[in-house]
């Protein structure tokens, strides 16, 4: 890969055309993408995507048939171990040794990483207490939750002090205090200078803490940008919430140009325009013309889920 | 070489890890000691042989039940409960895995293989050569915890059970080609080719030219190939699992 060093001292991953086949079938097709140090960088798309293949290929678990990737300033091909020495992951579809206890699987990770005795212990012993596993260090993982098991997943990603922090589905399946547990924690670690790359399905996970995401569909990235700025760039999936004290002929808003689509939701109306103030002035108009009265009426910005929806099923599919 | 001796240091830790989890596995402590012993029983009694003639099988086949034993399983294990991925995120090489993985088979089988050795040197006293014949079991030991590891390779499954049985598909022909119930000398030219292809024959030549005096191969030669079929199986075993891992995770 031709990459400038003055790139790798700014990114903390760096992704280049990025290809898995598996027989046929292309997984991960020509995705290039960069996320900056410091960033929490969201990944989003449906099952069968691409992005645990993605992940995996980030994290040296398998190999690129084309293209290549940075990490912490590593080649992925070239420098596999060292990229992996500096890296902390949560895989999708992993656990703790359920026959070992909770202490003894962060030993066992820090060894593997090579992490010095008296830093791995005191590592742990902080580690276990932040996520408040440490009362039952010495249980075996076979007696824990879920919930429990994730948070020491987490403890055995941390243990060697990573800067780049890959979490796969870290909250899918978990309770919902678990699961803010594991997002609070993510933003912390944030902000204590961490790169953070999160896979997940949850949008409402992807749009709190995420400061950049990437949709994958069908193996290429669909789009990438702030969660911000991808819903304002869907100024089209905004809608308006109208709720009038008597059914309306749905037929009769044909007349406004600006609404691109009404959709009746029990007796409430949404209106999906790109223009929320001439539908507003619309709505209201046709209150006054048909004497009707207007119970509520409120402006919604499209939410993530919307953008991705839109983005995994193409153009047109929400807005017709 | 730094890298080298990390990675090798990272493989003890993996064999640790193993012996804490594997040795007390059912499958385990059947194939590795119940079956041994019953397997040693039988060989033993209502023999009319003396027990001094008995030792090169005895130590042989001891020590290929008992190296092989653990090896099979660990791999199908660790894919069966979600552990492999785990370990494969770590800083550590696929080879330093796999040699994990030998390591904790190769110290359950020179453990138990002790016994006979043991029997042995209660024997056979003063004309036993103790150190060559204990260097032999150590590289035969390796050599058939590569094999068991190799043999965990495919296919890639994640049922202990599936890998314990194809691996006794392999093993237990080779116990009866290998000189262990029948001296070589005493073998047709084609039982002597076949036999020429495990590697249980050269540890037990080795144990008889210790023990009886009377080896069918030079004793240099029984440790070169064993020694050649160590490294052709750990070579195969890496490139094996490598190949199979996208599988496994799948």
């Amino acid at each position: 890969m031709n990459i400038i060093k003055t790139n790798l001292d700014e990114y903390a991953i760096v992704v280049q055309g990025l290809t898995k086949h598996y027989g046929d079938v292309t997984a991960v097709d020509h995705i290039s993408f960069e996320v900056r140090i410091g960033e929490i960088f969201g990944f989003l798309g449906p099952n069968g995507a691409g992005k645990t293949t993605t992940i995996r290929m980030l994290t040296g678990l398998i190999k690129p048939d084309e293209g290549g990737a940075f990490v912490a300033g590593f080649d992925i091909l070239k420098n596999p171990v060292e990229a992996k020495q500096r890296i902390g992951v949560v895989p999708e579809v992993s656990n703790a040794y359920v026959d070992l206890s909770a202490w003894r699987n962060l030993i066992l990770i820090g060894r593997l990483y090579g992490v010095p005795q008296s830093k791995l212990q005191e590592n742990a012993i902080s580690l276990l207490k932040e996520f408040g596993l440490y009362e039952v260090k010495d249980k075996t993982v076979r007696s824990f939750s879920k919930g429990m098991r994730q948070r020491l997943l987490l403890c055995m990603a941390l243990i060697n002090d990573p800067e780049v922090l890959f979490l796969d589905e870290p909250t899918s399946g978990l309770d919902v205090e678990s699961a803010r547990l594991l997002r609070d924690k993510v933003a912390q670690y944030n902000r204590e200078g961490r790169t953070i790359f999160l896979s997940t399905h949850n949008m409402e996970e992807a749009n709190q803490l995420c400061h950049r995401i990437a949709v994958i569909n069908h193996g290429k990235i669909a789009a990438i940008d702030s969660p911000e700025n991808l819903k304002a760039k869907s100024m089209e999936l905004q809608y308006i919430e109208v709720v009038f004290d008597k059914l309306v002929d749905l037929r009769d808003f044909s007349d406004s140009p600006d609404i691109v689509k009404i959709s009746p939701l029990g007796n409430r109306l949404r209106v999906y325009t790109a223009n929320p103030s001439a539908v507003v002035e619309f709505l209201v108009d046709f209150a006054k013309r048909n004497r009707l009265k207007i119970l509520s009426i409120n402006t919604m910005m499209p939410s993530l889920e919307d953008v991705f929806l839109k983005l995994i099923r193409g153009e047109g599919a929400v807005v017709k | 070489m730094n890298r080298l001796i990390e990675q090798f240091k990272r493989s003890l830790v993996i064999a640790g890890k193993n012996i804490r989890i594997y040795y007390l596995k059912g499958p385990v402590i059947i194939f590795g000691l119940v079956f041994p012993l019953f397997l040693t029983l039988a060989f033993i009694i209502g023999r009319n042989i003396s027990l001094r003639e008995l030792l090169p099988g005895l130590i042989g086949m001891t020590a290929f039940f008992t190296a092989t034993a653990v090896g099979p399983s660990i791999v199908p294990w660790e894919t069966r409960s979600r552990t492999l991925e785990r370990l494969l995120c770590c800083p550590v090489t696929l080879w330093a895995i796999v040699l994990g993985d030998i390591l904790s088979s190769f110290v359950f089988g020179i453990i138990i293989s002790t016994i006979p050795l043991l029997l042995t040197l209660s024997l056979a006293v003063g004309t036993l050569d103790f150190v060559t014949l204990f260097l032999g079991l150590i590289i035969a030991n390796l050599c058939f915890s590569a094999l068991s590891v190799l043999l965990s390779a495919y296919p890639p499954t994640d049922v202990p059970a599936t890998s314990m049985m194809l691996s006794s598909l392999v093993k237990f022909p080779l116990v009866f080609v290998s000189g262990v119930f029948i001296p070589l000398e005493y073998l047709p030219q084609l039982g002597i080719a076949v036999a020429s292809l495990s590697p249980l024959t050269y540890l037990v030549d080795l144990a008889r030219h210790l023990i009886l005096k009377t080896g069918f191969y030079p004793l240099t030669l029984d440790f070169v190939v064993i020694i050649i079929f160590t490294a052709l199986f750990m070579f195969v075993a890496v490139k094996l699992h490598e190949r199979g891992l996208v599988k496994r995770l799948s």
